[in-house]
């Protein structure tokens, strides 16, 4: 058994134990035996990383075992330098997300626990995936965990949040799995994602299936104007399951586009690249206005998220090796940064219940530490130098100057709106004269809490000084990919 | 041909002599929970099933009776898929027909008859073996539905399942009488020699077909022929449902495969044309009207109705490529397809019954709330049901989907690519009901006061067998597949 199927298998095995306990009353046992699980499942992607040969695009730790033959479907697991990161960051994340809810779930304990930690493998099974309908199987099966714990822990209005976000998300990935039918057929019979790389095919059929992979991506990023099932859920999500649907949900449909349409439809992403160009760049302002209007602060940081998700798309389709790699690196970047601000929101909600912007003013006073962490967090979001969020934005700017003057000039506006509303939410929440009686009341951060918070912090600075292990990883596969997509793979024949 | 071959049909043979055992016996027992007979009942379903395996393994297609009924490895699988589903259904059945007075030796008989009927149709060579085989299953469901006397709903659903059913009935005879006017035969085989040779007047082959289509559409319960579907699962005893709801779907999917399949192949164009229709009426009116139901047998027909369309999809394609390995796999997705419905079908009803109990039927979906606080693992099963059926991975369900929709998009006909978009399109809006029964059981609150939890313990550990099975099998679907893939490619080669 290889390191990916431990990292994929692992975390699903802990879940079931937990979602099995004889006795699930024993909320302390449970929630120690799903930290234990979540540190052992990061320990064991660690070397991935280590082990992981720079320079070459190609597969590495790869598996490979038949597993349906019937429809000649393999067991096929490999990560390269787009994707190793992603691994790691699910379980990382994974673990803040059981210590971030270590005493804010009181209900059903395993089962919360639980959804985690098979959730994770999942997702971790989405990106070292290199089987069409291995891909699409993990892809979907992620979809249960997050519509129980949306609707189980979630807020006031979880149960419409819920199906929103489920029926939304599946109806994109069925018109894929159409796609992926039609590959399967177009390819003699296979479901190999990198054989279909190479699959030449007729212009009229890139183009179906373009939209078809855009339908499922386009959702799961969300990009405009598809996005609006993620405020929803967002709002609704316990902290928990925001932080891992900001963190890492939203990466699986910008990873898609790095997988399926860029590399298998090229001629079609070339001809189609200012659709999305032009609806990132919609994402970034109109979403980053509509992110400065927002009451609520949960809402506030999702539509961020639009915002800079807006960013990584519109770095992968300028197809420049700076733009892409920035596109990445934003990603990665925006895994922690997002996390990092649902769960100091989770941190503020826990003690006054409430997520509105106007039931905060001067925290500082009584929270100095959590304050300091949240910041730091929200100069990561408006990309700051020295944080992680300015190295993404960064690339992607110059990328996109090359590209197009006015593309970055519209682009960079992001800069100015992400501070304008970040850093004015920072201003409403934290700082100024005391508010009311319940941000007196506030209790500073605990052992636990300035953990999660730590462990995140050293994250975004290490990434925001020295990036270097990042985008070296990622240089070779990003380069191949861009070299293949300048290829045309059209049909030669008729 | 030999002459008369008793060899060939020795499990029917069993089964009828069984039936009379258990018919004598029950009428010496005094025993009040009728142990002898139901232990003697299932004992021979076990034989049957077993029986059929084995000669489903050994491969052999044999005819007897004078070329009037023909064994071979397809009718073998789905009579011994049939004879499994009766088990289960019977095994389920128990508790819940000992509280409503209808513990009887007839229960017992009928379904044992009605399995006869199911098992004669599905090796039938013969119009009239088959029609005899039909009204054999139908007569004895008949008498099931009405078999609570005294129960007004009951009676009613008795009373339209059979009138409409009869009428139904008489379709098809006069349209295989038809079929045997213009072809002068009533062998399965003599028939497509018949029409192959094209000397056939076309009107009249084409008016019988549309008989003959109209009579299977009815039995397999796909629009415009559904009227009967909801009343009558909704009207009948949970226990006679579920008996309606399963092994008769193979006997009518055996008969359309021997009809349409072996002797009208001639005939294909017109009777895919008219699958086609039914088959997307029956996604979209299915799949609509279900979202409408508050009761949960009721929105269980309508899933029926759809899920059934999904299935006659399988059985389109094929034809038209003109060769053997298109058709086989067309024709064995839908098997898959039938037989996984039949296992997720046998849970949802059996789930019923087991949280029934005197003067509660449970068919409300409302009566479903809070089921993962009440008994979680319940939950979990009839979670697993309803995400197979959504066609969530992974779930068996996804796979029958999977399978079809490849069968279809292979054939690589454009229209055929926009069905299957249609069909994936529809199965969304399918996914909405299937999540609020999850919903209704895992985020609302209990029923007040909380209903006592006695499960029944036999049919409780069958329960959680029949939810693994769920999974498994979506996990692991290859070997299911590779039966219905060898039982159809054998019955095409004849």
């Amino acid at each position: 058994m290889g390191l990916l199927s431990v990292a994929i298998w692992l975390p699903v095995l802990v879940g079931v134990v937990l979602f099995a306990l004889p006795k699930p009353e024993q909320a302390t046992m449970v929630r120690w035996l799903a930290l234990v699980g979540a540190i052992a499942a990061f320990v064991v992607t660690i070397p991935l990383a280590t082990d992981f040969e720079i320079g070459t695009a190609a597969m590495q730790f790869s598996e490979r075992t038949l597993w349906i033959e019937r429809f000649n479907v393999y067991y096929h697991l490999g990560v390269d330098g787009i994707s190793l990161w992603f691994v790691l960051l699910t379980a990382f994340i994974t673990v803040i997300v059981v210590i971030a809810g270590w005493e804010s779930i009181e209900q059903r304990v395993n089962q919360y626990m639980g959804a985690f930690l098979i959730l994770s493998g999942l997702m971790i099974g989405v990106f070292s995936a290199l089987d069409g309908l291995l891909f699409y199987v993990f892809f979907e099966a992620t979809l249960i965990p997050m519509y129980i714990i949306i609707g189980v822990w979630g807020g006031p209005r979880r149960v419409y949040a819920a199906f929103k976000f489920f029926l939304y998300t599946l109806l994109g990935s069925l018109l894929m799995l159409v796609a992926l039918i039609y590959l399967y057929y177009k390819s003699g019979g296979s479901f190999d994602i990198l054989a279909w790389h190479k699959l030449p095919l007729p212009e009229f059929a890139q183009t179906m299936l373009f939209f078809a992979f855009f339908a499922a991506f386009s959702v799961k990023v969300p990009m405009w104007p598809v996005h609006t099932w993620l405020p929803d859920a967002h709002v609704e999500a316990p902290t928990g399951g925001s932080v891992v649907l900001a963190a890492i949900m939203l990466k699986l449909g910008a990873y898609g586009f790095l997988r399926f349409s860029l590399p298998i439809v090229p001629d079609a992403s070339r001809e189609w690249a200012w659709f999305i160009i032009t609806l990132s760049l919609i994402a970034v302002v109109y979403i980053g206005l509509v992110a400065l209007v927002q009451q609520d602060m949960k809402k506030l940081v999702a539509y961020s998220s639009i915002a800079h998700m807006g960013f990584v798309t519109l770095g992968f389709f300028i197809f420049d090796p700076l733009g892409m790699a920035g596109g990445i690196v934003q990603m990665v970047s925006h895994g922690f940064v997002s996390g990092a601000m649902f769960l100091c929101i989770g941190v503020l909600y826990d003690r006054v219940h409430s997520r509105e912007i106007a039931a905060y003013g001067g925290v500082v006073n009584t929270m100095p530490k959590f304050a300091a962490f949240a910041v730091l967090f929200a100069m990561a979001n408006c990309g700051l130098p020295g944080t992680a969020g300015f190295v993404g934005e960064w690339m992607v700017i110059l990328g996109s100057v090359k590209f197009n003057f006015w593309i970055a000039a519209i682009a960079s506006t992001t800069l100015i709106f992400g501070a304008a509303y970040t850093l004015w939410m920072v201003k409403r929440v934290y700082f100024g004269a005391v508010a009311n009686d319940h941000v007196k009341a506030l209790a500073d951060l605990n052992f636990r809490e300035f953990i999660a918070l730590g462990l995140l912090a050293v994250s975004v600075l290490w990434m925001g000084v020295y990036p270097k292990p990042f985008t070296d990883v990622m240089d070779a596969s990003v380069a191949e990919l861009l070299r293949h997509v300048a290829d045309s793979k059209l049909d030669p024949s008729p | 041909m030999t002459p008369i071959n008793w060899f060939v049909v020795y499990p029917e043979v069993l089964l009828l002599v069984m039936a009379c055992i258990v018919a004598l016996v029950d009428l010496w027992s005094n025993d009040p929970q009728r142990r002898l007979t139901f232990w003697l009942t299932q004992a021979t379903f076990a034989a049957v099933a077993a029986l059929h395996f084995r000669l489903f393994d050994a491969g052999d297609t044999l005819y007897g009776m004078q070329g009037m009924v023909v064994a071979d490895p397809m009718g073998h699988l789905l009579a011994a898929f049939s004879a499994l589903a009766m088990l289960v259904t019977v095994a389920y059945s128990q508790a819940y027909i000992a509280s409503r007075e209808m513990l009887k030796g007839e229960f017992f008989t009928l379904a044992m008859f009605c399995l006869l009927g199911i098992s004669v149709m599905v090796s039938a060579n013969n119009f009239l073996v088959m029609y005899v085989g039909l009204e054999l299953m139908s007569l004895s469901l008949y008498a099931l539905v009405a078999l609570r006397r005294d129960h007004p709903v009951a009676t009613e659903a008795a009373m339209k399942y059979f009138v409409l059913g009869a009428l139904a009935s008489g379709f098809l005879l006069y349209g295989l009488s038809m079929m045997y006017g213009a072809t002068g035969s009533l062998d399965l085989p003599e028939v497509f020699k018949a029409i192959q040779t094209g000397r056939i007047n076309a009107d009249v082959l084409t008016l019988g077909i549309v008989f003959v289509v109209a009579g299977l559409s009815f039995k397999l319960g796909v629009a415009p022929f559904h009227m009967w579907v909801p009343d009558v699962y909704h009207g009948a005893p949970t226990a006679v449902t579920l008996m309606i709801a399963s092994a008769p779907k193979l006997g009518a999917f055996a008969m359309t495969m021997r009809l349409l399949v072996e002797a009208f192949t001639g005939l294909a164009g017109d009777w895919q044309q008219m699958l086609i229709v039914a088959s997307v009426a029956s996604m979209l009116l299915g799949n609509v009207a279900a979202i409408a139901q508050t009761n949960l047998k009721r929105m269980l027909a309508y899933s029926a109705i759809a899920q059934m369309g999904f299935m006659l999809l399988g059985l389109t394609p094929t034809v038209i490529s003109a060769n053997t390995i298109s058709a086989a796999n067309g024709y064995s997705s839908a098997m898959f397809y039938i037989v996984t419905y039949l296992i997720t079908t046998l849970g949802t009803f059996g789930l019923i019954m087991l949280l029934a109990r005197q003067g509660f039927e449970c068919d409300e979906i409302t009566d479903l709330s809070g089921l993962a606080q009440r008994t979680p693992w319940l939950a979990g099963v009839m979670a697993t049901f309803m995400f197979s059926l959504a066609g969530i991975p992974p779930l068996v369900g996804f796979y029958a989907k999977f399978a079809v929709l490849q069968s279809i998009v292979s054939t690589n006909v454009p229209g055929y690519i926009w069905l299957a978009v249609i069909a994936v399109l529809l199965s969304l809006v399918g996914a909405f009901y299937y999540l609020r029964v999850v919903k209704v059981m895992y985020f609302d609150a209990p029923v007040q006061p909380p209903l006592p939890q006695t499960l029944a313990g036999g049919a409780a550990a069958l329960m959680a067998v029949n939810g693994l099975a769920t999974l498994v099998l979506g996990i692991l679907p290859d070997g299911l597949m590779g039966m219905c893939r060898d039982a159809i490619i054998r019955a095409l080669a004849t």
